[in-house]
């Protein structure tokens, strides 16, 4: 269905180079023109290997939402190189670019983000109709997921029938779903109480250590990056700080 | 995957039900208006042809005046009538006739005790019975003598007796015509309405010189039925009579005809014809219906993908693609247009079944006018679909995730 973005990258000079799974390179996103300009962006560079747990974090309007954002192929930048697992994702077109999103990231949104009159079950299975999956798979797999984040016997229940971290833990199990390699959480927290915030963040970190998956979490609570491997430090559109405090999985 | 669109397509129809229908009723309206249109039309026309093959093609029908093709116009008032005269030029000049049916006709009150009506009086003989394929149901036509001195006497069609007797019995029974009193002696098996709609059961038959002397107070003759034998075509006849008639009424050649010579075959022509204008006129304007329910369609669409834009970021965030989006809005479109398309269907139906019901014409369902409108609404689904859906497919997802 789709080809690994490894052989779909028109084998550039780096083959035999070591690839970072995320590589930004001179990353600039700018927003309005003239008096109107918002540097939002200007010049981000960062490499993010398999496995990390990284956290960005920096006061708002710092970039760090819309440095989530290109990751996750949701928004362009004006100018730089992002390649994702050696591929150029600038030159992917857009039918290329939902289909990296579709099998390769997982999204986790602050609001939750679910589909309101489906159930919990319908929500966790979407990517997989996406995916294409036949629909026995798909249940079985979304049963599971939903189990994996402490949520069975809530298949049936609407999103407005679960507590915020609940609903959030459906999030969670969706973005999984579809075995992505890398997911991508932001402010995953930020609507829950502190207890609630901790369970959902002892959960990421099971699937960081567990299941080896990249996870890139933007948030504002300093108390967060405990839970992480690497705190990335935003600032004026810039990378402040880049530190390391564990090791990766 | 085609399932799961269907699956949502009709789940969020569902889920604004009342608003769906309003949108799919332009789309009803139209197709239950071309379905009840050519349903009805298509019996009519079937009716013709049997009325017509009843009577036979070697029917010929005289009237003064030129046949006018359309409807209500027909002899001409300043055409002079017939009289009783060329009934019999014609029955003594022109060979291989079976049979000359003189007719006259006008409208007249009838009372009968504390009951009246309004309706045809024909005066007629026994030729006019066979010409028309008339049967008597209860009682008798009328005698020999009875036409020939012009008794009066009378027979009633099944309208007219049951607006004047109910439940009674006619038979037996006096009436006034006008001034004039008259016996019923028979009761005519009832006809239904013609192909064209018009009561045939609604009319009383008389002696046609009872009619002339009595009600008329003259000796003209409206029209007549001929009916040609098998030694002589239905063509040679015409223009015999044809000849005849410009002769007796002193037609010189190059002057037009003021009388007519139809045959059944072109009576039914043209009223086929007419039907199939009127058809044709409503047809059109069931289109232009089926155009305003797809701009509804559109419109409501066009709603939905501005009320769901935070679901498409979601969908496309999740890894739908723009494909994907445009598939669901436009499965949905037209979705919402067969589903109108399959209740107007029923309607239309519906409301032929009583139209055919009323004008006493067959009622067939015709497979592929039914197959028509289903792809037609389908169309007009997929026509009016696709830009809302481009839409849809084509919002950015980060926008869209953060609409409101």
């Amino acid at each position: 269905m789709i080809s690994r973005p490894e052989t779909a990258a028109s084998g550039g000079p780096a083959e035999t180079e070591h690839q970072p799974l995320i590589r930004l390179r001179d990353i600039y996103k700018i927003y309005g023109e003239g008096e109107a300009e918002v540097r939002a962006l200007q010049g981000v560079s960062l490499d993010i290997e398999a496995g990390e747990f990284v956290a960005i974090m920096g006061p708002s309007g710092s970039g760090k939402s819309t440095a989530m954002n290109i990751v996750g192929c949701l928004d362009r930048p004006t100018s730089g190189s992002y390649r994702f697992a050696g591929a150029e994702v600038g030159s992917l077109n857009r039918h290329q670019q939902s289909l990296l999103r579709r099998h390769f990231l997982g999204f986790v949104f602050q609001g939750y983000n679910l589909l309101p009159r489906s159930t919990a079950l319908e929500n966790v299975e979407l990517p997989l109709i996406y995916m294409g999956r036949p629909p026995a798979e798909r249940r079985a797999v979304a049963v599971d997921m939903l189990a994996r984040v402490g949520l069975a016997g809530r298949e049936r229940h609407l999103p407005s029938q679960l507590s915020g971290g609940q609903q959030q833990r459906v999030a969670i199990a969706r973005a999984i779903a579809g075995k992505p390699d890398v997911l991508l959480a932001d402010e995953p927290t930020g609507n829950l109480d502190s207890v609630r915030g901790r369970e959902i963040m002892d959960l990421l970190t099971a699937l960081n250590r567990e299941d080896g998956l990249t996870v890139l979490m933007v948030t504002h609570d300093p108390s967060m990056t405990e839970f992480a491997t690497r705190t990335v430090e935003f600032l004026d559109g810039r990378i402040a700080s880049d530190n390391q405090h564990r090791e990766a999985a | 995957m085609a399932y799961e669109t269907l699956r949502l397509a009709l789940l969020a129809i569902l889920r604004n039900s009342l608003r769906s229908f309003l949108t799919i009723l332009g789309i009803v309206i139209g197709v239950a208006a071309v379905i009840a249109m050519v349903t009805i039309g298509s019996g009519s026309a079937k009716q013709v042809t049997n009325d017509v093959s009843t009577l036979g093609s070697s029917l010929l029908m005289v009237r003064p005046g030129k046949l006018e093709r359309g409807p209500g116009r027909g002899g001409g008032a300043s055409a002079p009538s017939f009289d009783l005269r060329d009934v019999e030029a014609i029955t003594r000049q022109i060979k291989g006739l079976e049979a000359v049916a003189p007719v006259a006709q006008g409208s007249a009150n009838i009372v009968s005790g504390s009951q009246n009506y309004s309706t045809t009086v024909f005066g007629v003989d026994d030729g006019y019975f066979i010409a028309r394929d008339l049967k008597i149901a209860e009682g008798r036509s009328f005698l020999e003598s009875e036409t020939h001195l012009g008794s009066s006497v009378c027979v009633l069609g099944e309208t007219v007796r049951s607006k004047l007797f109910g439940r009674g019995d006619p038979l037996g029974a006096t009436i006034r015509l006008k001034q004039v009193s008259c016996k019923v002696i028979g009761l005519l098996v009832p006809k239904g309405a013609s192909g064209f709609g018009s009561d045939q059961d609604d009319v009383v038959l008389m002696p046609l010189r009872a009619f002339q002397r009595r009600l008329a107070g003259n000796r003209d003759v409206g029209a007549m039925y001929i009916t040609v034998g098998d030694s002589v075509t239905t063509a040679k006849a015409k223009a015999d009579l044809e000849a005849l008639l410009r002769e007796r009424r002193r037609i010189g050649p190059n002057d037009e005809d003021n009388f007519s010579v139809s045959d059944m075959k072109e009576i039914a022509s043209m009223l086929t014809g007419i039907s199939n204008v009127l058809t044709g006129l409503l047809s059109a304007l069931a289109a232009v219906s089926l155009l305003v329910g797809g701009i509804g369609i559109m419109n409501i669409m066009l709603v939905s993908v501005t009320e769901r834009t935070r679901e498409i970021g979601i969908r496309l965030a999740i890894g739908a693609s723009a494909g994907q989006v445009l598939m669901q809005f436009l499965v949905e479109a037209v979705v919402l247009s067969l589903l109108g398309g399959m209740i107007g269907v029923v309607i239309g139906l519906l409301l032929a079944l009583v139209g055919t019901w009323f004008l006493s014409v067959p009622f067939t369902i015709d497979p592929a006018t039914i197959a028509l409108a289903f792809v037609f609404s389908a169309l007009v689904g997929v026509a009016f679909g696709f830009f809302p859906a481009r839409r849809a497919a084509n919002l950015d997802p980060i926008e869209a995730l953060r609409h409101q």
